[in-house]
């Protein structure tokens, strides 16, 4: 095997924004002899050191373990100090932007403002709620299985990049997005902790809570610690239900739909669904247009021509015997 | 001569309801290539992402009784939707990797008589043509090339996140950052790919009926996005992705402020195209963004 260190030539385009001076964001190349062992946290720095002492962004721990110099490469969310740029020159080939999280919290360059980040936890009670008993009898213990419950939940470093990846995020300002869900999460499957229901009651809300997810499944691509946001997203989807604050309400419906139509015909019947979920007048209020021309393009099939799967008994009776929820 | 390929396919509610056109090309692709494709039509709905939020146990049970369907066939499952594709690999991935879990859905299976093994690949239309048909192959079959047209390519989401899941289901690799498969597919189709940021981003349709308005932005934006780049149409291979960009342009143009309609091909329809299927074997005639530019083709 060949060790010895090669290097290439990288031009990169990078992000430069000063709030207190600059009207608008502007991009500066600069082209770099990047060398096969460097992190992308080298390039910073290199573009700090040896072309403009002025270039900001956030780093502390070089060690992918404080989550502070998360960025965008070419649009895909690294912590600096951990992505390799032969790993990067490999899929972008040798020129590559350079971009803060989040373009439109941009402060300096690189940094930007994580307000709505830390907003979003805040709401989540991101801390174990328990009435502790001062002078024990005898240890409090968790059992193995117990914590192992928290699903790795616990190792989030609040680096912000599944947040910053998450589309629901970007548009919609009160969505608690992937990394707030998390936090949640990572409480309520806590034996100690008692304060569930407060956490289910801010997370099912409707433009706020887990909902709106789009279910693009970005926040488990780019995690670095490998804690799969969406996954915990789901558990607490299933907590809605199984503690029973699961509001009567489109999104709720639409889960349960999905259920009630699998017992009917084993198929979806979308349709049906649109309308379970919906209510029949705002269906028609809300989709009445489209739906009329879906009818007139053949894209609607009626109730009675609603197909069925074969071997319905057989679905039929797995439904029965094997749900786990209510609602 | 080798063998001819053959496939259970599990279709998903979509194809056999809001998006006919789609069964009905790949049909045609499937014949053309000759691909024999063995319908499951004992299968289930797959729970499209949404049955799991609510029962999340009922939907491994059901996913894992359509994949012992292809088993009990001994076919490769291949799926003509992305999400179907993800409910039904990630069930496997799970069953696989959880000798308990597997146990506990095996229980429930084994009461009408039924066995998950695991002895089922599972992938969609799209990487089973690219890995056991071949490019080349597809390439050295065209009809009618499809140089005049600028292709924007439109991945959605559950075929190309998590990439680890996704991955172990082909051979084809595909990072989700740089997804590269259906821009070569669509040279293979003699046509020009567009690059454009949105191609591998979100239409927003899991979230329509919940977050109207988070749904309706990511179609306009990604319709912009391809619009902006020049395309002539866009193709997915996923026939939700399909229905958001060619039905919701109207409330996906009001969300970003500008006219977003455009053709929007499934990945079949483009294949089958450039094979010399007739637009009636295509199903063009279902579309809402009307398919305007056949007559140019043939
Ligand atoms: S899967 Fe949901 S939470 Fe995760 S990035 Fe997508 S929309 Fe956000
Ligand atoms: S879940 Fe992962 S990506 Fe999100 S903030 Fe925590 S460590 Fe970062
Ligand atoms: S500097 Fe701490 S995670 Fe990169």
């Amino acid at each position: 095997m060949d060790n010895s260190i090669t290097t290439q030539a990288v031009t990169f385009d990078v992000f430069r924004f000063n709030s207190e001076t600059d009207y608008l964001p502007y991009y500066k190349k600069y082209t770099l002899e990047v060398t096969s062992e460097e992190v992308v946290l080298d390039i910073l720095n290199r573009i700090k050191w040896e072309h403009d002492g002025s270039f900001s962004y956030r780093r502390s721990c070089r060690h992918g373990i404080c989550g502070a110099c998360a960025i965008k490469v070419n649009g895909k969310g690294v912590l600096a100090c951990k992505e390799r740029m032969s790993d990067l020159i490999e899929l972008f080939g040798t020129s590559m932007s350079i971009e803060p999280l989040s373009e439109k919290r941009a402060i300096k360059d690189m940094i930007v403002d994580k307000a709505d980040f830390w907003d979003s936890h805040e709401k989540v009670k991101p801390y174990l709620v328990a009435q502790i008993d001062e002078s024990p009898e005898s240890e409090n213990l968790v059992s193995v299985e117990e914590h192992e419950a928290l699903l790795e939940a616990d190792l989030c470093i609040q680096c912000g990049l599944c947040h910053y990846s998450c589309p629901s995020v970007e548009i919609n300002d009160d969505y608690f997005g992937p990394a707030a869900f998390v936090a949640a999460y990572r409480f309520n499957a806590d034996v100690r902790d008692s304060a569930t229901v407060d956490r289910l009651e801010q997370i099912n809300a409707p433009a706020q809570g887990v909902w709106d997810c789009v279910k693009c499944f970005e926040c488990q691509e780019v995690c670095p610690k490998d804690i799969n946001p969406i996954e915990k997203i789901t558990k607490l989807h299933n907590m809605v239900f199984s503690e029973f604050v699961a509001l009567d309400n489109v999104a709720t419906r639409h889960a349960v739909g999905f259920a009630s139509s699998i017992r009917k015909h084993g198929m979806l019947d979308e349709g049906e669904l649109v309308r379970y979920s919906e209510g029949t007048i705002p269906m028609i209020l809300k989709h009445g247009v489209v739906g009329l021309k879906m009818l007139k393009k053949g894209k609607v099939v009626p109730p009675w021509k609603m197909p069925k799967s074969d071997k319905l008994d057989e679905i039929q009776a797995l439904v029965r015997s094997s749900s786990t929820a209510e609602f | 001569m080798q063998d001819k390929l053959t496939y259970a396919l599990f279709t998903g509610c979509t194809a056999k309801q809001s998006t006919p056109e789609q069964l009905k090309s790949t049909y045609a692709v499937a014949s053309k290539l000759g691909i024999e494709l063995i319908e499951l039509s004992e299968a289930s709905c797959c729970g499209a992402s949404h049955l799991q939020d609510y029962d999340d146990f009922l939907s491994l049970v059901l996913n894992a009784r359509n994949i012992c369907y292809a088993e009990s066939r001994g076919l490769t499952m291949v799926t003509i939707c992305n999400t179907c594709q993800l409910n039904t690999a990630m069930t496997k991935q799970r069953l696989d990797s959880d000798e308990k879990l597997k146990a506990r859905v095996n229980e429930k299976l084994a009461e009408v008589g039924l066995e998950y093994k695991g002895s089922s690949q599972i992938t969609h239309f799209l990487y089973a043509i690219i890995d056991d048909f071949g490019l080349d192959k597809i390439a050295s079959m065209v009809k009618t090339p499809l140089s005049q047209f600028n292709i924007a390519p439109f991945y959605g989401c559950h075929n190309i996140r998590p990439s680890e899941l996704q991955n172990s289901s082909h051979r084809t690799k595909e990072n989700p950052y740089k997804p590269t498969s259906l821009d070569e597919l669509i040279v293979a189709c003699g046509g020009v790919n567009v690059d454009y940021e949105q191609k591998n981003k979100c239409c927003g349709f899991h979230a329509e009926l919940q977050a109207p308005h988070t749904a309706a932005v990511l179609t306009g934006n990604a319709m912009a996005g391809a619009i902006d780049a020049n395309a002539d149409w866009m193709v997915t291979p996923c026939p939700l992705c399909h229905l958001k960009l060619d039905t919701q342009y109207g409330h996906a143009g009001e969300a970003v402020g500008r006219e977003v309609k455009m053709p929007v091909l499934h990945m079949q329809q483009m294949v089958g195209l450039a094979l010399g299927c007739t637009p009636q074997e295509l199903g063009f005639e279902h579309h809402l963004s009307e398919v305007d530019f056949i007559d140019a083709v043939n």
